[in-house]
């Protein structure tokens, strides 16, 4: 269906981008391959998802190839569907910033394939775990490739269901469904919202593609106030998929699921796609009222702080990263807030976040692997036993930190500058003190983790080479991409990302620059004192009152759990179910028993009344007789007294009258 | 009667009835002769149906295909007028697909007491009524159809029902009936008020565009059938015999009654009281609207009360339909496509959903979730699995079939027709949102509950069979429907756009 | 010649006293004798009331004769009965025939 496919937009040579659909083709293949013939193969089919996801990767950097050349943009569609008035196309929309995500995200998932290979083994359900990832890539991919916004939308949910189910992986343990279905219906919250954006744009534009939607904000072709309407409501999707404040709260749950799955989920697909969306869809943004680039910023600095404060807490080094992806996400966010400026930096951090949060999330994972638990307070002095595991792990969370040369410094430093130069101090402000917070924590969990003396017990030891290949490719890309970005190399991130017509890169400023570095290294040095020995109680705990409304969550999960999804769940249904019974069908039935309370006393009425009035008349003639029978005695003599009584009043009456 | 296209849908629709007299002389020893004979009427009522559609005309404009229009009842007016477009189309079709399928699932199955003979007897009379009201284009005719399917329907829940049958068999039938009632009123008043008197339904649209009724007479005839329509769908809040029946019914019973006899309420709404009445759909529109949204929002809140499996399915029922009405109530072009969309769409995953909790009941024995515990998918994986893949695209996953009617009709919810009130229907639209997120709520609750987690200790040692056979072959079709109606949505709108049109032209569109 | 009016006194006497006969006697006989007394009153009156007239065809007297007759045959069945009664029942106490009861 798709390969009879027309170009629309005239461009010269289009390179692999017209292969585009392939990739989002190839997973979604593979995905019902693995399902049906998955358990026959050998190594239960992940081969399919390994194969198809290598070679996904390989169009992928074609693609990318294509824009480093400087090549054009492409869009190309098919016509899906008609209904109404409305075309709905399947097509793909191809610029540099779906290139570099296509490039993220298939890397991403093929380094958690393969890794899955080792850390899966010997899984009940491996295949179907395989089948999954590949459903799950693909939906992101055809997020990532999606020309129009109603084909986003199917990718966007298949991501949520793909979600649930490996979320949900385990599922014969009641915390791990709970976690899959407060995921998947955490971030439905925010889908309706985002359903009726789309619908917003839609109909304001008589089409849901994207292009065309961008020309109609652009030429303000519909109002101000549609467009500002439209761009909060994709907004909400986004706060939900990417797990902005109020809708954060499924993420942290989210590590329930196998350790590879929250890598796919926090790098390249779910949390990237909300990014990504506003990314996709920046020009709407950009043109609506500031109420709405307001909204985000503020959304994402609240966010960005909140999260990066639970992370400090946390025990569990899965949680850690978990809400630390929170807090980036909201970092994204927040670049993209500063206008078309911070265009280019909330994806380029996009971008490098992905290479070492999933290098950090595997990494992770190798050492749940080994410690077989997830909690930091079992685990210290690793760094001996698993060297590989430990040195990819602290590039990783270097790179997160922001130090120089790693990737993140790269893409936070921009941030900040451009929130700073944009004269957004709020912003600016909340990014610096986030940048410190997060130094804090990931030292702390690097010292947790990998120093001291071991307290867990079994012999921890290093992971496989499936496993730890992965991790060396992660780590290595984690260094180096942040050169991409950097404006001593001409910054050529910023050539295949731009917002508008030309890439217009800020001037690298050494003093911004070293704020940025001075608070991570404040950060690290703060976490350093406080965690160098293992003490029992863990230092954080000294913020008191603090520390308990973070440990609580700031008390939002309570609120939703026993303010919303409680009384949803037992006491409104059962009010609902009970005037269902006893209002609605009560009224049903107390018709059906008045009738037959009305039909027995028609019945009576009929039996005493109308049969009764020719019963009477009977019993009337009867009862007479039976009166009168009591003048035939059988006594002539009587019989003859009444002949002369009455011939005698005969005679009277007679002779009188 | 001469000719294909004039006998085609008599043939399809009469044949099944044909079939039920063939059964029932039959003789009672001959149980597996009888099952058989099943399988063959619904099956060539099913070919002939399917050679209809590829002699249909798909790009044809409104008009009917097949059409047929002799002479019935003179003394009243009455033609036997039949025909098909592309409204009825995908109705006709699914009622031969569907009744098909549950003849091959009786060929093994049957509940108590058996009676092989009077069932499938009973299924194939269902048949010919369902189909019939959907080519019927004469108020009579469709009148007869509509009622025709009472009777069967009424045995087959009364006879092969669970324990408090007979209760819900005389509700069910009495409830309709009572509706019934206003809406031959309904169609009286239309044949008494229309010039020339008629009982023809294209003649009444003609009439109706010329000017039609004056608007204090349709609301009064719109009244009188909306009564008939609201119950057979069932809107809320007259929806409280559904549960009761689809909970008593045998399972090919409640298979039916999802699958196509709800849609005989919706497609009059769609076939006969908007155009023909469009001024007074106009005035009903916003009330069919809330009426829909709140059978959306009450029945996802129900749904979460529910203890029993079977109950539950039919309650999501009523919030599906729900998605229906509103699409409707919008009078556009995308609203009733929408609904169409979503009609097609809930009878086949509906359909499939009470197949397996029929399925699970055969099993279990019992239809309590808390009963059955949990861990469904570790006793019988494959029927979990189809359970969780069907039950997930009842929650209106964008893929598979229950989306695009969901999706559609909010859409046309955000936007209704001029006349209608905007900010009434986006609020509407609000409401619905909302219902999707507790639709997918209530259902991840129950798979959770049925299909995760451990399996309790009673079940251990107990021989549950998994998926059988003659289950598969019965479900195959509808698990390919559920994914190709989501990834192909052009199978139906591909076929109700002109016709959904040609209704829409009596609003001035 | 006897006056009229002294003729009926006589008769009414006779006839009063046979209606007393038939309502109060519990013998049949005796009834049955009533009667005759009842009849005979009647005859008195029909002779009395002919020569008072004067009526050339004598049809007073005349009647009085076929009473008489009748009389006589009516108490031969009477009579019958009576025996016929006495023979079943051991009684001719009208009282306890009371046959024609309800």
């Amino acid at each position: 269906m798709v390969g009879a496919q027309e170009v629309t937009g005239a461009i010269a040579d289009p390179g692999l981008t017209s292969l585009a659909w392939i990739v989002v083709l190839l997973p979604l293949v593979s995905f019902f391959l693995i399902t049906f013939f998955g358990k026959r193969l050998p190594a239960g089919g992940a081969w399919i998802g390994i194969g198809a996801m290598a070679l996904c990767l390989a169009i992928s950097l074609g693609i990318l190839l294509h824009f480093v050349q400087g090549g054009e943009a492409s869009e190309a569609s098919v016509s899906w569907f008609r209904i109404g008035p409305l075309e709905f196309e399947l097509g793909q929309l191809v610029d540099g910033l779906t290139a570099v995500m296509l490039v993220v995200v298939t890397l991403v998932s093929l380094c958690v394939q393969v890794y899955s290979l080792g850390y899966m083994h010997g899984d009940a359900r491996f295949t179907w775990f395989y089948a999954v990832l590949s459903l799950f890539t693909g939906a992101m991919l055809d997020v990532v490739v999606a020309n129009n916004l109603f084909q986003l939308l199917v990718g966007w949910e298949l991501m949520g269901i793909s979600s649930y189910l490996l979320i949900g992986h385990w599922w014969e343990e009641k915390e791990n469904s709970n976690a899959a279905i407060k995921a998947f219906i955490t971030t439905r919250v925010g889908d309706v919202p985002f359903m009726f954006g789309i619908f917003v744009l839609t109909v304001a534009a008589g089409t849901s593609n994207i292009g065309r939607i961008s020309e109609v904000a652009e030429t303000g072709e519909a109002s101000t106030l549609l467009i500002t309407a439209g761009a909060l409501l994709l907004f909400g999707g986004a706060i939900g998929k990417s797990a902005q404040v109020p809708l954060h709260v499924w993420l942290p749950d989210a590590m329930a699921g196998p350790t590879p799955v929250s890598a796919l989920i926090h790098a390249a697909t779910m949390v990237a796609a909300g990014v990504y969306l506003v990314g996709r869809m920046f020009t709407v943004f950009v043109h609506a009222g500031d109420v709405a680039l307001d909204t985000v910023a503020i959304v994402a600095s609240v966010t960005m702080l909140i999260a990066a404060l639970l992370a400090m807490i946390q025990d569990d080094i899965k949680r850690v990263l978990a809400y630390s992806t929170v807090s980036q996400l909201a970092y994204m966010v927040a670049g993209l807030s500063l206008g078309e400026a911070g265009y280019t930096p909330g994806l380029f951090h996009l971008f490098t976040h992905a290479f070492f949060k999933a290098l950090l999330f595997l990494a992770a994972g190798s050492v749940i692997h080994a410690a077989h638990t997830n909690n930091m307070s079992e685990m210290g002095g690793l760094r001996k036993m698993m060297p590989l595991t430990f040195v990819t792990f602290s590039i990783g969370s270097a790179a997160l930190s922001g130090i120089p040369p790693l990737a993140g410094f790269w893409s936070k430093d921009e941030i900040i500058s451009t929130a700073f130069r944009e004269g957004n101090y709020f912003v600016w402000a909340i990014a610096l003190v986030t940048a410190i917070l997060t130094a804090f924590y990931m030292m702390r969990v690097v010292l947790l983790t990998f120093f001291g003396a071991y307290r867990g017990h079994g012999h921890p030891h290093e992971s496989p080479p499936s496993m730890t290949g992965p991790l060396a490719l992660l780590a290595g890309l984690s260094v180096v991409v942040g050169f991409l970005g950097a404006p001593q190399l001409n910054a050529v991130f910023a050539d295949w990302v731009h917002f508008g017509e030309e890439a217009h890169a800020e001037p690298f400023s050494y003093g911004f620059a070293a704020v940025s570095i001075i608070g991570a290294l404040l950060g690290l040095l703060v976490g350093y004192r406080l965690y160098r020995g293992w003490r029992e109680r863990d230092p954080v705990r000294r913020l008191g009152p603090f520390y308990t409304l973070l440990e609580r969550k700031y008390y939002l999960d309570d609120v939703y759990l026993k303010g919303i999804v409680r009384p949803l769940q037992y006491p409104i249904p059962r009010a609902v179910d009970w005037t269902n019974q006893r209002v609605l069908d009560g009224a049903v039935n107390a018709a059906a028993w008045a009738t037959k309370k009305l039909s027995l006393g028609v019945d009576v009425v009929d039996k005493r009344a109308v049969d009764g009035a020719v019963n009477g008349v009977a019993f009337g003639a009867g009862a007479t007789g039976g009166l009168l029978r009591y003048i035939q005695s059988g006594n002539v003599q009587r019989y003859a007294v009444f002949l002369f009584v009455g011939v005698a009043i005969l005679a009277i009456a007679i002779t009188r009258f | 009667m001469s000719g294909w296209q004039e006998s085609a849908i008599t043939l399809a629709v009469f044949l099944p009835l044909l079939g039920a007299v063939v059964i029932a002389v039959m003789p009672k020893s001959a149980d597996r002769l009888v099952r058989i004979l099943g399988l063959v009427f619904t099956g060539a009522a099913l070919v002939v149906a399917t050679i209809m559609i590829f002699d249909f005309q798909f790009g044809a404009h409104d008009g009917l295909q097949y059409e047929l229009d002799v002479s019935w009842i003179s003394a009243i007016g009455a033609r036997y007028h039949v025909g098909i477009d592309g409204i009825s189309l995908p109705l006709f079709y699914l009622t031969f697909v569907l009744t098909f399928l549950c003849a091959v699932y009786t060929y093994r199955i049957l509940p108590n007491p058996g009676r092989p003979k009077a069932f499938l007897a009973l299924m194939l009379l269902l048949e010919t009524g369902m189909a019939g009201t959907f080519i019927a284009f004469d108020l009579i005719l469709f009148f007869v159809f509509f009622e025709l399917v009472l009777v069967p329907m009424y045995f087959l829940i009364a006879v092969w029902g669970s324990a408090n049958r007979e209760y819900a068999a005389i509700k069910f039938f009495l409830y309709t009936l009572f509706g019934s009632v206003f809406m031959l009123l309904g169609f009286l008043a239309m044949f008494f008020k229309s010039e020339p008197h008629t009982f023809d339904i294209l003649e009444l649209q003609e009439f109706a565009m010329g000017g039609g009724f004056t608007h204090s007479i349709q609301l009064l005839i719109f009244a009188g059938v909306f009564l008939g329509f609201a119950i057979k769908v069932p809107m809320w809040p007259f929806h409280t015999w559904l549960p009761d029946a689809h909970t008593e019914a045998p399972t090919v019973g409640s298979v039916l009654l999802a699958g196509i006899l709800l849609k005989l309420g919706t497609y009059g709404f769609v076939r006969i009281a908007l155009p023909i009445l469009p001024d007074a759909a106009e005035t009903w529109a916003p009330i069919i609207g809330v009426l829909a949204v709140i059978a959306i929002v009450y029945a996802s809140l129900a749904c979460l009360a529910q203890r029993d499996l079977k109950r539950l399915i039919a309650f999501s029922s009523v919030g599906h339909m729900g998605f229906v009405m509103l699409g409707i109530a919008t009078l556009t072009p995308i609203g009733i496509n929408a609904a169409i969309f979503g009609m097609v769409a809930h009878g086949v995953i509906t359909g499939m959903l009470f197949f397996e909790v029929g399925s699970i009941y055969d099993r279990y024995h019992t239809r309590q979730i808390a009963e059955i515990g949990g861990g469904m998918l570790q006793k019988v994986p494959a029927l979990a699995g189809i359970f969780a893949f069907t039950a997930i695209a009842s929650l209106g996953l964008p893929g598979l079939a229950g989306f695009i009617g969901e999706f559609m009709a909010l859409l046309s919810a955000y936007s209704p027709a001029p006349m209608l009130s905007e900010t009434l229907f986006r609020v509407l639209m609000v409401f619905g949102g909302i219902g999707t997120i507790l639709t997918a709520g209530y259902f991840l609750w129950t798979l959770q509950r049925v299909n995760l987690g451990t399996l309790p200790d009673r079940w251990k040692e107990a021989s549950l069979r998994d998926v059988t056979r003659v289950e598969w072959l019965a479900w195959a079709p509808l698990l390919v429907a559920i994914l190709a109606l989501g990834v192909f949505p052009r199978l139906i709108l591909g076929t109700t756009q002109e016709a959904v049109e040609g209704i829409l032209r009596v609003f001035g569109g | 010649m006897i006056r009229l009016p002294f003729l009926l006194f006589f008769s009414a006497v006779l006839f009063s006293a046979g209606i007393y006969g038939v309502l109060a006697r519990r013998n049949a006989v005796l009834v049955l004798m009533s009667i005759e007394l009842m009849l005979n009153a009647v005859n008195v009156n029909l002779v009395a009331f002919g020569s008072f007239l004067q009526d050339a065809a004598l049809t007073g007297q005349v009647f009085a004769l076929f009473v008489i007759t009748v009389a006589a045959a009516e108490v031969g069945i009477g009579l019958a009965i009576v025996i016929l009664i006495y023979r079943n029942r051991e009684t001719i106490n009208v009282d306890e025939v009371n046959l024609l009861r309800w």
